[in-house]
């Protein structure tokens, strides 16, 4: 098999015996990658800077100071800040944009030794749930079933296609509402959001700060453990981010939950929710219980209201974060015509450079934050907001260790067929995985199975906080019982 | 609570960004149906709950107040569309 296909851990293990080198490991995904432009997935090439970086990987391999992520080739969603590449979040009003600056997710990832292929397309500000507001154009998933283009699921569609067509080992998301978990769920692999504070945010485009969440997206629970490893860790530069130990994640992975308790949700069990998925859930459940686990029904009272809180919550905070684009410091500023002031730059560049569900989600922020309508929405929705949050720390202090639900309600669906949708109905994309983003806690989507069409459908697994070490562990053993193996076959 | 052409207007304004008078009809249209959307948080009971401030209770880290970095006015201005004699540049502001 050509070493693209490879996981982490494989290729750690094979770079460490010397039976390839970075350099040849890099080519295989650089090869890949010209071969899948069909995907649009790579939407910033970076191949000089990925053969330099595998050389020096090279250089510590031998030298034996090799960390696991050595000589691994990554593709980085747009969302992070790479120094003098490309960090658009897929928008247009941050064409032309290079940071003097690197994320300090990506600093730490080239400190481990790894290697950037280029940059990953995304929905526009990793608003969307399908990547189609992207403005470089959609990314396609890999999985094809009829004539239909399939999205890859958003807002990280880029960075899952990308890992499912093996052009990269890994790949870079962030989770707002479910931006690494859905589109996982859609493509067939791994993705786990963090717990809020345990990634550092800092480099990394904002879009909901108190939401927002950087993880992998990997072939494997195991490459997830190692490159959350790799990404983790305390950073005075994001005040927000936890100053905790970060845990060997991989040696977590034992296998063996006898005696934890796996609490299933009634209110994830919704109105008019496909029987295959439901079936998907069941199954999920009964691989828990086979292992030793106990299976406890629990109630999460709130679970319905954690939608309508997240969009007054994301946008308020999106049209904070999003009114630094005026055209005056980075990216693009609008043609002015004779006479216009400032108010005519900010409102031309604005309305040039932000594609339109931006624009909507930035004019629902404004409306929310308002005088006058500020505490009906805004304070309200924070206060449901701690109740869903009173919800799971309810059940965990019961004992429940960790929630088992659907990832998405559906598999993946055509690109283009919600063009005409009203944009509510995208939003309920994100009904399994938004209270994770609302409580702070670490989710985990896991490829379970195939539905009827021989599309992917993932499962959930939401843990305790700071807990994503066991929580791994726990996916760890649904992917062993699923033994979910198959991948897309490759028509691009 | 239904947002009429006015408000698309005034929330259009306050967001600084343009949007052609034929348009309003459909933003108002499309804003409506997502507020209405966000209708039923009123229906639960709130009562005594103080909004979630912070997603992880924790003291926010504090640092000396001394300064970290500095000197990097090229680097800032890279990035800037109109950069002039050390400064960003902008159309004029005061009449």
């Amino acid at each position: 098999m050509s070493a693209n296909t490879w996981t982490i851990a494989a290729a750690r293990d094979a770079l460490r015996k010397g039976e390839i080198s970075a350099v040849d490991l890099t080519m295989s995904c650089l090869t890949a990658i010209d071969a899948g432009d069909a995907l649009n997935a790579f939407v910033h090439k970076t191949p000089e800077i990925a053969l330099e970086q595998a050389r020096a990987a090279d250089a510590r391999l031998k030298a034996g100071d090799a960390p696991s992520m050595c000589g691994i080739p990554l593709g980085i969603k747009d969302l992070f800040c790479t120094r003098g590449v490309p960090s658009q979040a897929a928008s247009n009003i941050l064409r032309g944009f290079r940071p003097e600056y690197e994320s300090t997710v990506t600093a730490k990832l080239f400190e481990a030794g790894a290697v950037m292929l280029g940059k990953l397309n995304m929905d526009e500000f990793a608003m969307g749930s399908s990547n189609e507001t992207s403005c470089y154009g959609n990314a396609v998933n890999p999985w094809k079933v009829d004539d239909r283009l399939l999205t890859p699921g958003g807002s990280s569609g880029g960075s899952a296609a990308a890992v499912a067509a093996d052009l990269c080992l890994g790949a870079t998301g962030t989770d707002t509402g479910g931006s690494i978990r859905q589109p996982a769920a859609f493509t067939g692999i791994v993705g786990i959001k963090p717990t809020y504070g345990r990634v550092s945010r800092w480099g990394i485009v904002a879009f909901a700060s108190s939401l927002d969440q950087a993880g992998p997206m990997t072939k494997s629970v195991r490459d997830a453990a190692i490159m959350l490893g790799a990404m983790a860790g305390h950073d005075p530069k994001d005040s927000t981010s936890a100053d905790i130990p970060v845990p060997d994640f991989e040696a977590a992975l034992t296998g063996d939950i006898r005696g934890k308790v796996i609490g299933i949700p009634k209110e994830y069990r919704m109105d008019g929710m496909p029987e295959e998925i439901e079936a998907l859930w069941a199954r999920g459940i009964e691989m828990m219980r086979d292992a030793g686990a106990e299976v406890r029904d629990i109630s999460l009272p709130h679970t319905k209201y954690a939608l309508p809180a997240y969009y007054v919550i994301a946008p308020a905070e999106a049209s904070s974060n999003l009114a630094r684009y005026d055209g005056v410091r980075y990216g693009h500023r609008a043609k002015l015509a004779a006479g216009d002031g400032i108010t005519e730059m900010y409102e031309k560049t604005r309305a040039e450079g932000f594609g339109p569900e931006v624009q909507r989600r930035i004019m629902v922020g404004t409306y929310v934050l308002s005088a006058g309508f500020y505490d009906a929405y805004y304070n309200r929705a924070r206060k449901v907001r701690a109740l869903i949050k009173r919800d799971f720390e309810t059940v965990f202090a019961e004992g429940v260790d960790a929630i088992l639900t659907p990832a998405t309600p559906s598999a993946a669906f055509g690109l283009g067929e919600m063009a005409d949708a009203d944009p509510v109905k995208m939003y309920l994309n994100d009904v399994f995985t938004v209270t994770v983003n609302l409580a702070g806690l670490p989710g985990i989507s896991v490829p379970v199975g195939l539905d009827g069409q021989g599309l992917p459908l993932g499962l959930q697994l939401i843990g305790r906080p700071w807990q994503e070490a066991e929580l791994l562990n726990y996916a760890h053993v649904l992917e062993s019982r699923a033994g979910f193996v198959a991948k897309a076959e490759k028509w691009w | 609570m239904a947002i009429d052409i006015d408000t698309a207007r005034k929330v259009a304004k306050l967001a600084r960004i343009r949007v052609e008078e034929q348009d309003l009809p459909k933003l108002a249209g499309q804003l409506s149906g997502i507020l209405g959307f966000m209708e039923e948080l009123n229906e639960v009971d709130v009562t005594g709950v103080e909004p979630m401030v912070s997603v992880t209770p924790m003291r926010l880290k504090r640092r000396a107040d001394v300064v970290t970095d500095g000197n990097i006015q090229a680097q800032v201005l890279k990035n800037a569309p109109d950069a002039r004699e050390g400064f960003f540049a902008v159309p004029k502001v005061v009449e």
